[in-house]
């Protein structure tokens, strides 16, 4: 018991966080977020954990708490597009690691949202990272449904579920073949038959077969089927993707985002056409797979030039734990601008993929993602370019909540910046 | 990218057979008949890398990293006959004859080295057919050596010469067994064989592994080692075996051949170099005394997640830390990496590599370093870009032996470098161009000077931007 009270009070020494106050940030570059040009010496106005205003004129409420941000960032915060943010401490410690739900028996009606802890510490290194939402997925074990993911903020509070069931995570391509018996053939047929399945459920018939879903899985389905929860499903290739969206047009109430997409440039027309959002990987550039033969650094530009609407992610690239590798990413794409022959984003371009496109694709544009009023009032700023290297957020703000930045490398960091042991041993160093 | 820590983290099992216990782990498969000591060839599979022709070039008004902590504005580097022939300021005078590349606003460093990669030992794509690392039969195997499982044509090696400026590479084995097998150091230049890409006269390095690896793949399958103190006793046996053998061979008698014990009689020897997978501080300490116990020298601790917290005794030994700029919890020894550890080794006056041991980040091993750089510069020590370059030139091409070589950009030395677009510690530069011993290999602007491996050919995107 007593190593508990201790880990307690350590956590609430840096991590508890005041109440939302009255903000006006004032005289930085400001990005709204929705693609739109930085505005120099912009405000951004908070009050009640909501953005009130951003733009180059807004006036500033008396009483509010004025932050000075002359040379600096401002910006929305990022929102990930896709990881497994709060699923594990460490990933290689079975008791740490809540990813995948798969050996209960259950598919799609795991839900991620109990699990998601946000007293592990990638939420304080991402939330220092300028990292503010996330949409966080379950993993899969053996069923191309994989369950339940939620919204996440990365907010120092015990509360860190956005949207519970926000969509559910299916698994196309080599990985869900492999769960649905050896075969893309077994894939198709499973997604077929276990909605089938749902719909059977849902009519209440007696001959509801649970072969392959239990009825709690088969409520899950239902939600995806009548388009209520979105179906995120990860996809690498571009056969898989077409006959994705033959899927589509069977099934057509069903939200579609695919997730991964190394080769959509290759079907970038079709994606556009059908109105599938995706969020992709954006450095995939190798074929790791023979599903990812095409990937190139290219192919957000390309899909983005092609009418597709495009966010960031991070599927199974450090996904619990380097959400702080987002910036790093949009800046990548960014470059590519400069790279003969090659396709990238603008910078404004960029900086919505990580923070407006991935709440709109998510549905929850309207609530988050960007500076505009009425959206939750997660802000960073930042002491230069946030998607350069040399940049870190000075100032992380979430629902209006100013949040702590010291995380558990900061006081390894701290302890040993010079190495030698002094008049005691480092343990007594804190 | 779905298994991508594989080799850090290993966590598949391994399901070959084991076929030798601890008591015999050092006695090879590959034992000969008994042979005369002076016959034996120490470079049976000899590199046949050729420098391929260049034009004597000039790259003047760019800004210059030397790789050894130097920077020139506005300066002149050139090259002819595969050679570094020159660098300094803008009056530097450029020999008749000379191509001359106007290079405003453009930064040149020397080529990138990366350290730690299994680019052609676990290729892409990533099928269990390619994965040559880790000969897992045994918790030693220091008679296998990686140029054995090296696949020339890994698309990988042409991502890193695009996108990153890797010029050279050690690719190791992997960290399954204490003791892996000798690495082989490459010139980043493809072949239709692995003779063809190896670096001309680069020591030999041999891979070692601390920690979770070892004892967990051997534990598993109910085989010493299965702890830390395991992995110590099996490797101490091993190198008293070694050092009898060393003796043996040295008495000028007639001896068996063993190819594993050939390998660590060359450490002791101080001919091949130990690069020694290892995250965690006091194992690296322990591995600095038995290496003492024993009387050879670590050359480069990988991984090295917690190098700042012995960084005064890493300086002290002379021992460089091949790092991640922040890579952390992706398993156990991994939980106490910070991403300050590159800039308090510095600080403390310990040397500095950052390395990829993956196909992606090699790509982008100048972003890592400036990371690293800029975590420094926010607790207080401020390291100069030019002195970060060499985190990714001199000092590794010193910890692999090639430094009289290659690494940096002086008069004599290979000309191995990179035109970049920009600086190369900003996210938003690429390489523009990129030489290997003066050879144009690499063209941003020439669709036909980028590589594109057998693989790829025929292939979606053949030929495309990557």
């Amino acid at each position: 018991m007593r190593h508990f009270l201790y880990a307690a009070a350590a956590v609430a020494a840096f991590a508890t966080p005041v109440a939302a106050e009255t903000i006006a940030i004032t005289g930085g570059r400001l990005v709204v977020g929705d693609g739109s040009a930085p505005i120099e010496g912009g405000t951004v106005v908070i009050r009640d954990g909501k953005i009130v205003a951003a733009g180059a004129t807004v006036a500033i409420p008396s009483g509010a708490r004025q932050i000075n941000a002359a040379g600096k960032w401002v910006t929305p915060g990022v929102f990930a597009g896709f990881s497994r943010l709060g699923l594990a401490e460490v990933d290689a410690v079975n008791g740490t690691n809540d990813k995948s739900g798969g050996r209960s028996g259950f598919s799609a009606a795991i839900d991620v949202a109990p699990a998601i802890d946000p007293f592990r510490s990638p939420f304080a290194v991402n939330r220092s990272a300028g990292v503010t939402r996330a949409v966080v997925a379950p993993e899969s074990a053996d069923s191309i449904f994989a369950g339940q993911g939620a919204i996440a903020d990365l907010g120092a509070d015990s509360n860190p579920v956005t949207k519970a069931r926000a969509f559910q995570f299916a698994e196309f391509g080599e990985e869900g073949a492999a769960s649905a018996g050896g075969s893309r053939a077994g894939t198709h047929l499973h997604f077929r038959a276990m909605l089938r399945e749902a719909q059977d459920y849902a009519a209440g018939r007696g001959t509801f077969d649970d072969d392959l879903l239990k009825a709690e899985d088969a409520k899950a389905l239902l939600s995806v089927l009548r388009g209520d929860t979105r179906l995120l499903i990860h996809v690498e290739g571009a056969n898989d993707m077409l006959r994705l969206m033959e899927l589509k047009r069977e099934f057509p109430a069903i939200k579609m985002v695919f997730v991964g997409v190394s080769e959509g440039w290759r079907v970038a027309s079709e994606l556009a056409k059908a109105g599938i959002p995706v969020i992709a990987s954006a450095l995939n550039d190798l074929p790791a797979t023979f599903e990812m033969l095409g990937a190139t650094q290219s192919n957000i530009g390309r899909m983005k030039d092609a009418g597709v609407q495009v966010a960031i992610g991070m599927i199974n690239d450090r996904d619990s734990h380097q959400l702080r590798y987002t910036t790093q990413y949009a800046g990548n794409i960014v470059s590519l601008q400069y790279v003969p022959g090659a396709t990238g984003l603008t910078w404004d371009e960029a900086f919505a993929a990580i923070s407006s496109v991935p709440a709109d694709i998510m549905g929850v544009g309207d609530r988050l993602g960007s500076l505009k009023a009425g959206r939750a009032a997660d802000v960073v700023v930042w002491d230069g370019d946030p998607l350069e290297l040399s940049s870190a957020a000075t100032m992380v703000i979430i629902d209006g909540v100013e949040q702590p930045l010291g995380n558990r490398q900061n006081r390894l960091r701290d302890r040993y910046a010079r190495p030698t042991e002094g008049d005691l041993p480092k343990a007594y160093d804190r | 990218m779905k298994s991508k820590l594989r080799w850090s983290l290993l966590a598949a099992p391994l399901a070959l057979a084991a076929c030798s216990n601890i008591s015999d782990a050092p006695q090879s498969a590959s034992a000969v008949p008994a042979e005369k000591p002076r016959t034996v060839d120490k470079n049976p599979y000899p590199s046949t890398y050729k420098a391929y022709p260049g034009v004597a070039t000039a790259i003047r008004n760019v800004t210059i990293f030397d790789g050894e902590g130097g920077r020139i504005e506005n300066g002149i580097v050139f090259f002819a006959n595969g050679k570094v022939s020159g660098v300094g300021g803008a009056d530097t005078a450029i020999p008749e004859g000379t191509t001359i590349i106007d290079g405003s606003g453009k930064f040149v460093t020397p080529g990138i080295i990366d350290i730690h990669s299994h680019l052609g030992d676990y290729p892409t794509p990533s099928v269990e057919a390619h994965s040559d690392g880790n000969e897992a039969t045994s918790p030693t195997t220091p008679e296998v050596w990686a140029e054995h499982s090296v696949w020339p044509q890994d698309p990988g090696f042409s991502r890193a010469l695009a996108n990153g400026g890797v010029t050279a590479l050690q690719v190791l084995p992997g960290s399954a067994n204490l003791m892996g097998g000798r690495s082989v150091v490459l010139k980043n230049v493809y072949a239709r064989t692995i003779q063809g890409m190896k670096f001309p006269d680069a020591p030999y390095g041999m891979k070692m592994a601390c920690g979770e690896n070892p004892k967990r793949v051997y534990g598993s399958k109910g085989r010493m080692p299965s702890t830390r103190m395991g992995n110590l006793a099996v490797n101490r046996q091993t190198w008293i075996k070694a050092q009898d053998y060393k003796k043996r061979r040295d008495s000028g008698k007639e001896y068996t051949r063993d190819l594993g014990m050939e390998t660590l009689a060359g450490v002791l020897d101080g001919d091949i170099s130990i690069q020694n997978h290892c995250y965690r501080a006091d194992e690296m300490a322990l591995v600095l005394d038995m290496a003492k116990e024993f009387g050879y020298k670590v050359s480069t601790f990988h991984h090295a997640v917690e190098s700042y917290k012995i960084a005064d005794l890493l300086r002290d030994n002379g021992v460089c830390s091949a790092v991640w700029a922040d890579w952390w919890g992706f398993k156990m020894e991994a939980y106490d990496a910070i991403p300050e550890n590159a800039a308090i080794l510095h600080n403390t006056g310990a040397c500095v590599i950052i390395h990829s041991d993956d196909e992606n980040q090699i790509q982008r091993l100048n972003q890592e370093a400036a990371k690293a750089q800029a975590d420094g510069r926010r607790m207080g020590f401020n390291i100069s870009d030019a002195e970060v370059i060499k985190w990714l030139t001199y000092n590794p091409a010193k910890a692999l032996g090639i430094s009289d070589k290659t690494g940096s950009l002086k008069a004599g030395k290979m000309a191995d470098l990179v035109l970049w677009n920009g600086n190369p510690l900003s996210v938003y530069a690429r390489p523009y161009k990129v030489w290997i011993d003066g050879a144009l290999m690499f063209d941003a602007s020439n669709p036909k000077i980028r590589p594109v491996s057998d693989f790829e050919l025929g292939q979606p995107g053949e030929g495309d931007v990557k």
